[in-house]
């Protein structure tokens, strides 16, 4: 294994440049290296004015998703050894489709809008008192909603989906599959408030099922799959409501 | 002075954010991408069958002759060469369809979900069973 | 509440289209487009085949087909060229183009099945 790799990073900074330039730099290969430690190593040793997000470095928090290679990547996750015998250096550029602010800095208030307007808490008519005791559910419930419960909100998948990209109204995979998390949940309620939002077409609609956001989701959360379960399910809520009495939900 | 998009809000100082164009060609950077388009246009050789069909059906309506014609015209090698092209994006969607759609449906069986495998499988073995029963109709006997 | 889509209708008629476009038409194209014209296999007679398709239930089966797979062909293809172009004014274009096409196509063979003699 070679003793040093090369990145080449994305620099982009609004005071001074009018379009973004690449910057190279040559960090040690350690065996055990991530993309995050190189970056980190080039803000401590080489060039202090880097700037990119980053908290647990261990996929759990979502802040670190970047374009490593043309592909989305958490930065904590991604392997340096993984490229160390490419002929080119390493290309890490900020997450793609969202507006860069700074460096690898992207602003993701589009995201946080989206999330929020699906809800994605439990909606309930009446909550239980604690002296109730706990919502008590099955292993075969919790079965129905734990794989969208995994998501971390890295993003990744909004980077890796063409609609998103070419229509940014569109609502999004990560939104969709926690609408469908909470939707699946045997204690939510809420499943008719969310889907006047859902059913737009920036809601789901505007999915053709590429399927690229399930191929780039660290945490397995399949937001494809979620999103076109969701499909049927709006399609056999529209034909109830046409063939039922109006006012019966 | 700065770019800004309805479904955002910032604080008053806000720095000018690059936003780079999707280019048309974004389905060529990537081979998924690509496999993506292939399968989307699929469905115009789906529609290129539905007029073949038709015309078969018109050919069959206006007598023997007709029909002969119409089977003449099927062999010249234009029309051969577009056949067998349109047969490949046909079961390509065949294919693509069948693997996706354990992901589309969520199928529980007593509580637990079905495995994804067992659905695939039960698609193309039902492909597979109808296939025979059309070509059995269709086939000299 | 928000004026409620088409769009659960229109996908629905997609995913039917493209349900049974995945389970029939390969099989009808490989002997109706390639192996018949080739030789490969001998195709049913004339006289056969016209009886065949002169059967009510055989009409039905061939109207749903085309009815389907048409509107299966109108949405996908709708998306494709709305991923594609972009301008807004196209998008109402694109989708008389695609579902109009379609509803012609059906009526067309809607005319050509019932009046099948």
């Amino acid at each position: 294994m070679p003793e040093t790799i090369s990145l080449e990073v994305l620099r982009y900074s609004p005071e001074r440049d009018a379009e973004p330039t690449f910057q190279r730099y040559d960090v040690p290969l350690r065996k055990d290296w991530v993309v995050l430690d190189a970056l980190n190593y080039i803000k401590d040793k080489v060039d202090g004015s880097l700037t990119f997000r980053w908290s647990c470095r261990m996929g759990i928090c979502g802040s670190c998703g970047m374009m490593v290679n043309g592909e989305p990547k958490l930065t904590c996750a991604t392997f340096l050894s993984n490229y160390a015998n490419d002929a080119v250096p390493v290309r890490v550029q900020p997450l793609r489709y969202f507006p860069v602010i700074r460096d690898l800095v992207v602003e993701v208030t589009d995201f946080m809008t989206k999330l929020q307007s699906v809800k994605p808490w439990l909606i309930r008519k009446e909550e239980k008192p604690t002296s109730e005791g706990e919502y008590l559910q099955t292993p075969d419930q919790l079965d129905r909603y734990k794989q969208f419960s995994m998501c971390i909100n890295c993003m990744l998948c909004y980077a890796a989906c063409p609609v998103y990209g070419l229509d940014p109204v569109f609502i999004g995979p990560a939104a969709i599959a926690l609408a469908q998390r909470y939707n699946m949940d045997s204690r939510d309620e809420g499943a008719h408030e969310r889907m006047d939002v859902l059913a737009q077409h920036e809601g789901i609609w505007g999915c053709t099922f590429v399927g690229e956001c399930t191929e780039v989701c660290p945490k397995h959360v399949d937001p494809a799959g979620a999103i076109q379960q969701y499909k049927l399910t709006a399609t056999i809520e529209r034909f109830k409501s046409f063939l039922l009495p109006r006012g019966a939900k | 002075m700065s770019d800004t998009s309805p479904s955002t809000r910032h604080t008053e100082y806000h720095p000018r954010w690059y936003r780079s164009r999707v280019s048309t060609w974004w389905w060529l950077a990537r081979w998924p991408y690509l496999k993506f388009i292939l399968r989307e246009i699929s469905s115009v050789f789906v529609a290129w069958f539905v007029v073949l069909l038709l015309l078969q059906i018109r050919a069959l309506s206006r007598g023997p002759d007709a029909y002969a014609r119409f089977q003449h015209w099927l062999q010249t090698p234009l029309v051969l060469l577009l056949n067998l092209v349109t047969l490949f994006f046909v079961v390509f969607h065949a294919i693509t369809w069948f693997n996706l759609t354990p992901r589309a449906m969520a199928v529980r069986f007593r509580g637990k979900r079905v495995p994804d495998l067992l659905i695939v499988g039960t698609n193309y073995a039902a492909w597979a069973a109808i296939s025979l029963v059309v070509a059995w109709f269709l086939v000299r006997s | 509440m928000a004026k409620q889509s088409n769009e659960p209708v229109l996908w629905a008629l997609f995913s039917a289209g493209g349900v049974f476009a995945a389970f029939v038409i390969p099989v009808h194209l490989f002997l109706l487009g390639l192996a018949f014209p080739l030789g490969w296999i001998p195709a049913a007679g004339y006289e056969s085949l016209h009886a065949l398709a002169r059967l009510p239930l055989t009409r039905l089966y061939l109207f749903a087909l085309c009815f389907l797979a048409l509107f299966h062909w109108a949405h996908r293809f709708r998306y494709t060229l709305y991923d594609g172009l972009q301008i807004k004014h196209l998008n109402e274009l694109i989708f008389v183009c695609c579902y109009g096409g379609a509803i012609l196509g059906t009526v067309v063979a809607g005319y050509l099945l019932w009046s099948f003699r």
